[in-house]
């Protein structure tokens, strides 16, 4: 009767564990519950090895490298990487440049997140409606989001163009002074947010359309039967159903914002004159042109502790929610 | 089934749709007319603003680079030319990128959702030694940002001889612990008396795993595909990082240098662009329904 279950096909894995006899092996196969027969199955080490393999080599072995890089005077030209301790940990917290970059990574976040989820969610509630044209709302909504970051850069810094782009021509026909989207260094952010919010937004829209879709139609049956009208609803019924996937997509776009580098490396280069250079261009800058993959390594491990600590913090309460 | 039961099909889908959202838009709106075209209008208004700067983008990229250079007109008065397409196709490494691109993506998508789902099916409907550390490591390592790692990933690039290589560029990005778990939580939903009844006729894990869970996933395997591949396609910093020479650049990288080359030939950006955007939206244009479902079921880990 064991000879059906140590079948022909059975894997490496599982021949292995069939030579250490594993529990409930013994006459009660049809009493077996499909907990013990899956119990039987030793051989998923065989499936987690890949993914095991590739996350020990691509993230976690970077995780450790760069930790010691962080304690080390490394330089991308190969020389130096004595350990020096906590220099580099030192050199940037005294390193007005990690606080100005960093300072310019968070103003992004806060200018971009907050019109990310609210554009969002009125784009959402307004294709929900039903209204005629579906299919073009979510296209012209979503389609800037599969556009890759070197487009979106090129179409809008085409729009920025000073005195001949789009922007300032319309500005100039209303008789109003051209705007230095790019160029000046009060305006730059907000372009580069305004840019980012087009370019992305499409994304948190699906999200919130999903959501809507999701909630129960009879609500707004029985609503409409108790005379509510149409703003009663969305703020009686359809606002409190979207509180949980709003606190979602608001985390989830405070992570991505976070990581801010593309559109603006490849709109301002961080200028002008450095005022829009994020963290993560900073890392990149001290690295790849400066060389001083150490102290870019110590700089990244600052930065994503903040980002781990972040996490943490806004993850805990929501766990205990659920 | 025919062309013409297809063309019926999809007739009746879309008459169904129709009627749908006409009851939808009753519930949400109501019977008010002046709400309605309120509504109307605004969807309008804001696809307009969606829409401009790729329309004007597409309408620079068909004029004479002289006349794209003077201040902004809609419609050309020196009529529509082709020349900014033949100039960047014919002088540009644009369609190399645009296949390397294709590469990348494409294996970045096979390896992710392979290892992702093994790992997923592993964790889900197998018990083996070092399960509950394996699962914690993965979710830890979701929190860990690979942007931070960079420096690091890139010098042990070097060190493994990976520098400008396509292995260099998709291995790396092949590591993807939340789709493992958002896998992993459509798995566990598997009635495990399938796999039962498939165990005690003998068929190994491999064969479990490949002729029941993977055909039984194909909805939640696409949607992570899809995913993953737009992810690939517009990855920019990593790529970027990882080559220097054009013939191993991808799309994103292999375009922001040619801005810089060319300084200001602005039909020519405009045209690459153009070209470099067509792809992913022809792609989105056939497959909008399962993109849309795809974003909705990974985008926030499968909740």
């Amino acid at each position: 009767m064991t000879v059906s279950n140590a079948g022909v096909t059975a894997p490496p894995g599982r021949a292995l564990s069939d030579l250490r006899k594993p529990s409930g092996r013994s006459g009660t196969r049809t009493a077996s519950t499909g907990k013990s027969l899956r119990e039987r199955d030793r051989s998923g080490y065989l499936f987690v090895a890949p993914f095991a393999v590739a996350t020990g080599l691509f993230l976690l072995l970077p995780t450790l490298y760069g930790l010691w890089m962080s304690f080390t005077n490394q330089s991308l030209t190969g020389t130096g990487s004595e350990f020096i301790g906590f220099a580099n940990y030192a050199e940037a917290f005294s390193d007005p440049q990690v606080w100005t970059t960093l300072w310019h990574t968070v103003w992004f976040t806060v200018l971009s997140t907050v019109p990310l989820v609210v554009v969002a969610l009125v784009m959402a509630l307004l294709v929900h409606t039903g209204l005629p044209g579906q299919w073009v709302w979510r296209m012209s909504f979503f389609a800037p989001y599969l556009l890759t970051s070197a487009v979106v850069s090129a179409l809008s810094s085409w729009l920025f163009q000073p005195d001949i782009g789009l922007l300032d021509t319309w500005f100039t026909a209303l008789g109003l002074q051209p705007v230095g989207w790019l160029t000046d260094e009060n305006v730059a952010m907000f372009s580069i947010a305004g840019v980012t919010v087009w370019w992305t937004v499409g994304f948190n829209f699906l999200l919130y359309l999903a959501a809507l879709q999701g909630i129960p139609q009879q609500q707004y049956e029985a609503a409409t039967i108790d005379g509510a009208g149409g703003w009663r609803r969305l703020f009686s019924i359809t606002l409190p159903q979207l509180r949980n996937i709003t606190g979602v997509i608001v985390v989830l776009q405070l992570l991505a914002s976070l990581k801010v580098f593309d559109q603006i490396y490849l709109l301002t280069a961080g200028g002008p004159n450095g005022s829009t250079r994020p963290i993560l261009e900073y890392v990149y800058d001290t690295g790849f042109t400066n060389y001083r993959l150490g102290y870019a390594s110590a700089i990244s491990y600052v930065f994503f502790a903040l980002i781990l600590v972040f996490t943490l913090v806004r993850l805990l309460p929501s766990r205990k929610e659920a | 089934m025919s062309v013409a039961e297809l063309v019926a099909d999809r007739r009746t889908r879309a008459q169904q749709e129709r009627a749908e959202n006409r009851a939808l838009t009753k519930l949400t709106i109501g019977p008010s007319p002046w709400v309605r075209v309120g509504a109307l209008a605004a969807l309008v208004v804001l696809a307009a603003i969606w829409l401009l700067p790729v329309a004007w983008g597409a309408v620079t990229s068909f004029k004479h680079e002289a006349e794209a250079a003077l201040p902004a007109s809609w419609w050309p008065t020196t009529g529509w030319t082709l020349e900014a397409y033949q100039q960047v196709l014919g002088n540009s490494d644009l369609l190399i990128w645009m296949w390397n691109s294709l590469v990348v993506a494409g294996l970045v998508t096979i390896l992710t959702v392979l290892i992702s789902a093994m790992a997923a099916f592993a964790f889900s409907q197998t018990v083996f030694k070092g399960r509950g550390l394996l699962q914690w490591l993965t979710i830890a390592s979701i929190m860990m940002p690979g942007q931070i790692l960079i420096v690091p990933l890139f010098r042990q690039m070097q060190v493994m001889g990976l520098v400008d290589t396509f292995a260099g560029i998709v291995l790396p990005q092949v590591v993807a612990p939340v789709m493992v778990f958002i896998l992993k939580r459509f798995f566990d939903a598997i009635p495990s008396e399938l796999l039962d009844a498939a165990r005690i006729d003998g068929a190994g894990t491999w064969r479990l795993f490949w002729t029941i869970v993977l055909p039984l996933s194909r909805s939640i395997l696409v949607a992570v595909a899809i995913f993953v591949f737009i992810g690939a396609w517009n990855n920019f910093l990593w790529p970027f990082i990882v080559t220097t020479d054009p013939q191993f650049m991808t799309l994103p990288v292999g375009l922001s240098t040619v801005k810089n080359a060319y300084g200001v030939q602005y039909a020519q950006n405009m045209a690459s662009a153009m070209i470099a955007a067509l792809p992913l939206l022809v792609v989105f244009m056939l497959f909008q329904r399962r993109i849309v479902q795809g974003v909705a079921t990974t985008g926030m880990g499968g909740q």
